[in-house]
This record gives structure tokens, C-alpha cells and sequence, in this order.
């Protein structure tokens, strides 16, 4: 029963579209792999190239958010707006995110050795 | 249904959210990774406030730790392993189930390039000394990328059964949810490396 579905065949024309729209769909995805592969590239060569680590710290963090947000939104298809539930599972994972982050910062903040 | 044979003319747009079962599914393994989000965001802070502490003479410290180039070849395997499970998806919209089964395969390899890697890189800090009970340092370090580690080890033996218990099926609306929900898990695999190797290796070099 939950595995059931209407079984319909696609018209030429829209099977031509289809197979298209997916190929065309791959193609950013592996542009947004190349992007990913860069920012990492980044990321290593500015902790290598030894400027001040006041200067690197916040520019890796902020590349490994950018990375963070193509995996989810791309890789995840989080962008995918008509996927069943998606506004659900935005709302846990950003509210997820908001309820451990203080958690976070209490822990890095006000816990010492 | 569950024998009901498909073609790539008659396979349906987000064939693995159209049945129940699929959106269920779908649903299920996102709310699973918002809880996953908390529990690694506890192990970061506790790695963050516990990194270089421990006994009085510890000869150990991040900054002469960790290694560069190992954590870049694994970075390299983990986000291209990301990439082969896209492509997996991608022959699965198209109903080409060889494709799926190879490029999963070819995930599966990926990933066990890194786990070796990782298990080299925790049996060399053994050995010089660095075990789990060494210090607060050491064993806030091996519970975070340990705990990273065994997420990688669940995520392979799940496609690894996949892969295996599907080879004479085929692709239908049963199964193409359970490799949806796989590629779904092995992506956010690949977030949490990506803040480890940020957080844990590039930000333990600057010391």
C-alpha cells in the first residue's frame, strides 16, 4: 500500500524534456563541485601561505559555511522547493542549528581547564 | 507496488518521494540529521574547549600534531565520494539502475580510501603516544573525528547492503527511496568533515 503510485507513461516530448532538465541539473551540480573543490583549495593554501592567524581564522570559517551551505541546498536539495515536507526539514534543521549554537558558545566561552 | 516494473518511460518525476513510503522516508532521514547536528555540535564544543588541555607537561599540543597533507587527501576522497553519490541520483532519475549501482560503488570505494587513511592517521597517534587516555585533548579529539569515523563506517556498510540486496531487483518505487535516504546521510558525512577539517586540522596547525 505505502509503495503504491499511478503508473503512467511520459509523452515523447516530455521524456526528451525530462532526460534534459536532469542532465542540465547534473551540470550545476558539478559546477558547485568545482566551487567546493576551490574554497578548499583556498583554505589550505591561506593556512599554508602563514599569514596571521587573526586573518586566516575568520576567512576558513567562513569558506567552510559557504561549503556548508552548497552541500545542503545543492548536494541535499534543500533548494528543491516542491519536495515533499521540505519546508519541515528546513525549519528542523535551522531551528537544530539555533537551539545547539548557544550550547556552543557557552562551551567555548565560559568553560575553562 | 514493490514488483510493479518500471522503464525510463513510465518511471515518474521524484520517484523516490512518490509513494508514502518514499516522502516518509525522505522526511525521516532529515529529521534523524537535525538531531545528528546536535549531537556533532556538542563534541566541536567540547574538542574547542578542551584543545591542547591536559596534565601538567603534555608533550602533545595541535599545532605539531596534525598534518596538512593527510587531511587534504582525505577532504579530497570524502568530496569527491559526494560527488559520485550526485551522480548515483542522477541515474536514478533516469531509471538507469547499472548506473546507480556503479557510481554507489565507486562511492563505497571513496569512502573506504578514507576511512583507511583515518585509521592510519589514529594508529600512528597511538603509537607515538597520543592515545585516548592520554589527555583531555586526546580524548576530545578522538570522539569528535571517532565519532565522525563511525558515521562514515555506518554509511558504507548501509550502501555497501544496498547495493548488494537490490543487484537482482532492480530500480522500483521500493527501493529508490532507500538510495535516496543513503545519499541523503552520505552528504552530510561530507558537512561535518568539512567543518573537522576546518575547525580540527586547519585551525590546529595555526595552533
Amino acid at each position: 500500500m505505502g509503495h503504491d503510485t499511478h503508473v503512467q507513461a511520459k509523452s515523447k516530448k516530455q521524456f526528451e524534456y525530462d532526460r534534459h532538465h536532469n542532465a542540465m541539473h547534473m551540470r550545476k551540480q558539478v559546477i558547485n563541485f568545482a566551487i567546493m573543490i576551490f574554497l578548499t583549495f583556498v583554505a589550505f593554501a591561506v593556512v599554508v601561505a602563514d599569514f596571521s592567524p587573526y586573518f586566516i581564522k575568520p576567512v576558513i570559517l567562513l569558506l567552510a559555511g559557504i561549503q556548508v551551505v552548497l552541500q545542503l541546498y545543492s548536494f541535499m536539495h534543500m533548494d528543491d522547493k516542491k519536495a515533499s515536507h521540505m519546508g519541515v526539514i528546513a525549519t528542523f534543521v535551522w531551528s537544530g542549528v539555533l537551539i545547539i549554537f548557544p550550547v556552543f558558545l557557552t562551551f567555548v566561552t565560559i568553560i575553562w581547564w | 507496488m514493490e514488483h510493479t516494473k518500471f522503464t525510463p518511460q513510465t518511471w515518474p518525476d521524484k520517484a523516490e518521494q512518490a509513494t508514502m513510503e518514499g516522502r516518509n522516508k525522505f522526511v525521516g532521514i532529515w529529521i534523524f540529521i537535525c538531531s545528528d547536528i546536535t549531537l556533532f555540535a556538542s563534541v566541536f564544543a567540547t574538542y574547542l574547549s578542551l584543545k591542547d588541555k591536559g596534565p601538567a607537561g603534555m608533550e602533545f599540543s595541535a599545532a605539531e600534531l596534525f598534518e596538512l597533507p593527510l587531511a587534504f587527501v582525505m577532504t579530497m576522497l570524502l568530496l569527491t565520494s559526494s560527488l559520485t553519490s550526485v551522480y548515483a541520483m542522477y541515474h536514478l532519475k533516469n531509471h538507469n539502475f547499472k548506473g546507480v549501482q556503479i557510481w554507489m560503488s565507486i562511492t563505497v570505494l571513496l569512502g573506504l580510501g578514507f576511512l583507511a587513511l583515518e585509521i592510519y592517521e589514529f594508529y600512528h597517534y597511538v603509537h607515538i603516544g597520543f592515545g585516548y587516555t592520554q589527555s583531555a585533548f586526546s580524548s576530545a579529539f578522538f570522539t569528535l573525528v571517532g565519532t565522525h569515523g563511525l558515521h562514515v563506517v555506518i554509511g558504507l556498510v548501509w550502501i555497501v547492503c544496498l547495493i548488494v540486496r537490490n543487484a537482482k531487483r532492480g530500480l522500483n518505487l521500493y527501493n529508490a527511496p532507500k538510495y535516496y535516504a543513503a545519499s541523503i546521510f552520505w552528504h552530510f558525512i561530507d558537512v561535518v568533515w568539512v567543518f573537522i577539517f576546518t575547525v580540527v586540522y586547519l585551525m590546529g596547525v595555526l595552533g
